[in-house]
């Protein structure tokens, strides 16, 4: 369409962009100057960069991680986070299936939730190494036993509400409760289950880290214990920031995956839902 | 009466209890009344006099406590494959076209039998929404959401439409426009209805007869038959009509509504 753009429109046009531009330079302009910072202050010796490390410091021991076994570490961590989070996924919303499916277990299992809920589930590492064994396993189930509840009790929630007209029209034509839910509450809680996902995702790596620190031989939680235990900030710093960054594109990776589905659903048209 | 020479609807001493904590409520009590086929019956009432449960019994989504529903003479269990439901709300799902949502009927009762497609397929062709069929249902005005909602209902071919406040949800201008468009589709279809209102003027324009009803307990205050001296009814022309403002009179003060 060729439509004749108005003087005040260009001129709106122009403002949003130029606000939205000013907000990432500062973003950025804030990053650099807080590195910097770090970085004279150390040189200054205002701050001791025994404990506090410092940027330059940071980048070395990157460099020298990455010549040697990062991308080991990584990949460890990732893989137990992933494996924890698609087990959480699946196995939480698997439950909340059949409690929504059955109220009177439900009601049965309502203090339980609850009390999981609350409790610290990193209490039950000691346990989780004894029943498991100290490895790999150990740090999976510790993401899952930290992830899992939420995502059970987000799902059941979203199920709960799901409009009870919608669930009614499908009744007066006879549907039965697996067709129900097939395409009545699942398609409704397209968005719950990214949201929990989203949630989900951040708790698995919770979980990682802190499995990381009770038991493990490689990954960025062990890094951070060991360059805790022999007094090197440097690798712990080094380690935390890579984290931030690998959490973040985690978070993203959820964000794209969810882009992708509900164009799914909406293009396909010819989909189960 | 039909072929069967059973009437297409009737009640017999339907009561409804509901058990609550403090004690039980009588929602409804000993309401009988018959439906012929072609007929179009209006439930009125105050809030609180059970007519939305008494449309849930009739549908069978509902066993009553004591009492029974009979369709064409068959007592109702469950859900009846007679019966056609329209709610408040169209009710359409976000995530599939129009198309879809009209079939969702059939693909819940595994009938997409070719020759039902094609009776849907002129059902939208009929009533002006072929063309829209690959759309969603935002894309869409209310009134046709409601006409593509009608069109869901009628596919699965009911021989009883239930209307529940189907029209409320909707703004004044639209409302007049879509009940009009609904009844001519209904009588077009010669389709029998029973439709629960609070809307008096929406029930007199479109009923044959209107069961008012009183509240706590639920029970059949009266019927009321409604005719108009007109050639070709529609409720537009209803509203215009003298007997219009009596009948509306007659019904206001039997509700007695006290504010």
């Amino acid at each position: 369409m060729y439509e004749t753009v108005s003087k005040e429109r260009k001129e709106y046009l122009k403002k949003k962009k130029f606000r939205r531009i000013s907000i990432l330079v500062c973003q950025i302009a804030a990053l650099v100057l807080l590195g910097v910072l770090w970085e004279v202050l150390a040189n200054l010796g205002v701050i001791d960069s025994f404990i506090m490390s410092q940027p330059s410091r940071i980048a070395k021991t990157f460099l020298n991680l990455s010549a040697n076994r990062l991308h080991w570490h990584l990949w460890v961590t990732c893989y137990e986070t992933l494996t924890g989070f698609f087990l959480g996924v699946t196995g939480g919303t698997l439950l909340a299936v059949l409690l929504w499916w059955s109220e009177y277990l439900s009601k049965v299992l309502e203090p339980f939730l609850v009390v999981l809920n609350s409790l610290p589930k990193i209490a039950l590492g000691p346990v989780i190494i004894i029943w498991v064994g100290a490895g790999t396993q150990a740090i999976i189930v510790m993401a899952l036993a930290i992830s899992t509840i939420v995502t059970v009790l987000e799902m059941l929630n979203g199920f709960l509400a799901t409009d009870p007209d919608s669930v009614k029209m499908a009744e007066t034509f006879g549907a039965n409760r697996a067709q129900v839910f097939a395409k009545i509450i699942l398609p409704s809680n397209l968005h719950t289950l990214f949201n929990s996902m989203k949630i989900n995702i951040g708790l698995s790596l919770v979980g990682v880290i802190a499995g990381e620190f009770l038991v493990s031989k490689a990954g960025l939680g062990y890094l951070i214990v060991y360059g805790g235990q022999v007094f090197q900030l440097d690798l712990v710093m080094t380690s935390v920031l890579i984290l931030a960054v690998m959490a973040s594109l985690l978070y993203k990776g959820v964000l794209l995956l969810e882009k992708f589905a509900f164009r799914l659903v909406s293009h396909a048209g010819s989909g189960s839902f | 009466m039909n072929k069967t020479g059973s009437p297409m609807l009737l009640l017999q001493k339907v009561s409804q209890k509901y058990q609550a904590e403090n004690g039980e409520v009588t929602a409804l009590e000993n309401i009988s009344f018959q439906v012929d086929e072609g007929e179009f019956i209006s439930l009125v009432g105050p809030s609180g006099c059970g007519k939305s449960t008494l449309l849930s019994i009739i549908a069978g989504l509902l066993p009553p406590t004591h009492g029974e529903v009979f369709i064409e003479g068959e007592p109702v269990r469950g859900v009846s494959p007679k019966i056609g439901y329209m709610l408040q709300r169209d009710q359409l799902l976000e995530w599939r076209t129009i198309y879809r949502n009209v079939l969702f009927g059939l693909e819940l009762r595994h009938q997409l039998t070719e020759e039902n497609i094609q009776y849907t397929n002129r059902l939208l062709e009929t009533y002006g929404l072929w063309e829209f069929k690959d759309k969603y249902p935002s894309q869409l005005s209310g009134g046709m959401r409601q006409r593509a909602a009608l069109i869901r209902t009628l596919a699965v071919r009911p021989q009883l439409l239930l209307l529940d406040e189907a029209f409320s949800a909707l703004d004044y201008q639209t409302r007049l426009a879509v009940t009009d468009d609904v009844y001519r589709i209904l009588k077009q279809e010669r389709k029998t209805a029973v439709m629960v209102t609070h809307d008096i003027p929406e029930s007199i324009s479109m009923s044959d007869r209107i069961v008012v009803l009183a509240a706590r307990p639920g029970r059949i205050k009266e019927i009321h038959p409604i005719t108009f001296r007109l050639d070709e009814r529609t409720p537009f022309l209803c509203r215009e009509q003298p007997e219009f403002s009596q009948y509306f009179n007659t019904i206001w003060k039997e509700l007695d509504v006290h504010v």
